[in-house]
């Protein structure tokens, strides 16, 4: 069947384009869709210029959810809404599907969902239940990053549990402090950010401190860094300085450049740094169950909604990613109606 | 209910070069129609998918439906007419001794040789049709329109903002359809080339649908030439 894909061209250019695409598996039309870090660096040129050399032109969006069209094996039925998985592995060597070489990843490795139709294999798509918020559920696969980094922190056996430091005020930070205070409820999370407007969301907390403002004496078992960029660096600094002996050190924030860290005192302190990036299919069973039985969590979530643009054609997407872009805080969701 | 009419029954006298009509020649791996008949089979709110072919073409037409589609008894193939008019009245003729229809029964006709549609211009003219009773699918014009009555001298140069590309689909109440086609004059009826008009010729309003520039209709011998370079340059996945 013709598709039209609209794909990034270049830096702040998008163009529509056809592809080919079979109708075995199952074909969504995506409806929400969420704009994430990775797709602003690409819209804005801020990766290396050979990395955009390689990759583009692509559709950018890896967080969407859509509704199924069609079935070829009646597994889904049209109207069903479902979560879309962006990572696709084309092969089993043993590791995780996230991390594997072997996997491509939509919006990175290959094509995201600004797309008419997307066709996808079924393991690629998770259902929704009706009564879900599909605004908030458009970034399902943030929360599925979160949720994976909160599982294999669970997997650790420590010594001690009893304060949770979160770094980074921002929409991950936001979302992995959320889920801590569901997933690990016995411990304390803490918050650390720069940004007091934004910290003030955090009403979930059990304390929010800016990071120059951090009582002397405040120690935490275990930290979760959701900065990012070059301020990793400070962050990292500042929770192998709070840290207890042993504890674990959650890396989430993406940099393009190298980050230095204080090893003396990763080995001093007998830390354990453990790297996250993207999340395989049970981590949306687990983020979706966790939304359903908790409900209560999609207006805490719908707090991070700070844009909805109705995209009717390649001049509202660029629209979309400008708004965004000057957005301090938040996610930009794309109702899809082009 | 919901049908489709895929309009096929030209013989494509604009492609030159080819005896063959333009909606059978191939588009990527497959024939511009089977393409095109995609894009309804998907859409599960169709109840039944007619195919107008020119009458040369029908067992041809089922042959490809067969091949691609296996045995499908959503899609059904039929002779077209000697205009577009004829075809669309086949259509309506073959819906009303076979199905029983209501008020709100809505047929969305669309060009064959227009693969490019997409879902959300499919599901638009669903809706509009419902609603309203008659639509069609437009795009604005970018280009100056100029007006010449005696292909000598511009006769007139009308603003540009009211004015628009009409693609297809053009989607209607069949009952509304029917009614309007049987109240046309013979005089009426000859200078129709467009479903929407007679609507617009009875004082009905047919109410716009967003198309898109990519819904390009397969006309010349560079289209499909630009489409398939096109496929063939951009299919990463």
């Amino acid at each position: 069947m013709i598709n039209i894909i609209y794909r990034l061209k270049s830096p702040k250019f998008f163009e529509e384009a056809i592809e080919e695409v079979e109708l075995d598996g199952v074909i969504v039309r995506p409806t929400y869709l969420s704009i994430c870090q990775a797709d602003q660096r690409y819209y804005q040129g801020s990766r290396p210029s050979d990395i955009l050399t390689e990759k583009l032109p692509m559709a950018l969006i890896h967080e969407a959810v859509g509704e199924v069209i069609s079935d070829n094996e009646n597994v889904f039925s049209p109207g069903d809404k479902v979560v879309m998985i962006p990572n696709t592995p084309l092969g089993d060597d043993g590791y995780r599907a996230n991390y594997s070489k072997l996997s491509k990843f939509r919006g990175s490795g290959f094509d995201g969902f600004t797309r008419d139709l997307v066709s996808l294999n079924h393991d690629r798509l998770v259902s929704l239940p009706d009564d879900f918020d599909l605004k908030v559920s458009a970034f399902i696969e943030l929360m599925t990053v979160a949720y994976q980094g909160i599982m294999k922190f669970k997997e650790f056996k420590t010594p001690f549990s009893n304060v949770l430091g979160v770094w980074g005020d921002g929409n991950l930070g936001y979302i992995t402090a959320l889920f801590l205070k569901q997933m690990c409820p016995e411990s304390k999370v803490i918050v650390f950010g720069k940004h007091v407007e934004n910290l003030n969301l955090f009403s979930f907390a059990d304390d929010i401190y800016l990071i120059h403002d951090v009582p002397k004496d405040l120690k935490i078992d275990h930290a979760f860094e959701c900065v990012g960029s070059a301020a990793s660096q400070s962050a990292i600094e500042q929770i192998i300085d709070l840290i207890n002996p042993q504890g674990t050190i959650n890396l989430f924030g993406v940099s393009e450049y190298p980050i230095p860290v204080n090893t003396r005192m990763v080995l001093e302190k007998g830390l354990t740094l453990q790297g996250n990036s993207r999340s395989e299919r049970e981590d949306f069973e687990g983020v979706v169950s966790i939304l359903h039985n908790n409900p209560q969590l999609f207006s805490y979530l719908s707090k991070l909604i700070t844009n909805v643009c109705e995209i009717r054609s390649i001049d509202d997407l660029k629209t979309s990613f400008d708004k965004d872009y000057i957005s301090d805080f938040g996610k930009t969701i794309l109702k899809w109606e082009i | 209910m919901i049908f489709a009419a895929i309009l096929a029954g030209g013989i494509g006298s604009r492609m030159g070069g080819t005896d063959t009509p333009k909606q059978f020649l191939t588009l990527g791996d497959k024939p511009v129609i089977i393409h095109t008949i995609e894009k309804f089979v998907i859409n599960s709110k169709f109840d039944k998918i007619l195919v107008l072919s020119p009458q040369s073409f029908v067992n041809h037409t089922k042959n490809l439906i067969k091949e691609y589609f296996g045995e499908n008894d959503n899609i059904i193939v039929l002779k077209g007419g000697d205009t577009r008019n004829d075809t669309l009245i086949n259509s309506i003729e073959y819906i009303k001794e076979n199905f029983e229809i209501g008020d709100d029964t809505v047929i969305v006709t669309h060009d064959s040789v227009r693969p490019f549609v997409t879902h959300r211009i499919i599901e638009d003219n669903i809706n509009a049709a419902k609603e309203f009773g008659a639509c069609d699918t437009v795009v604005p014009a970018t280009d100056t329109i100029v007006e010449s009555v005696d292909s000598k001298i511009i006769s007139d140069i009308p603003i540009r903002d009211n004015f628009y590309q009409g693609q297809t689909p053009q989607s209607f109440k069949i009952n509304k359809l029917s009614e309007l086609i049987n109240s046309l004059s013979d005089e009426e009826t000859n200078i129709l080339t467009d479903a929407c008009k007679i609507f617009v010729l009875k004082g009905e309003d047919v109410h716009l649908v967003k198309g898109e520039i990519t819904n390009i209709k397969i006309t010349y011998p560079y289209d499909l030439k630009l489409a398939n370079t096109i496929l063939k340059e951009t299919n990463h996945d």
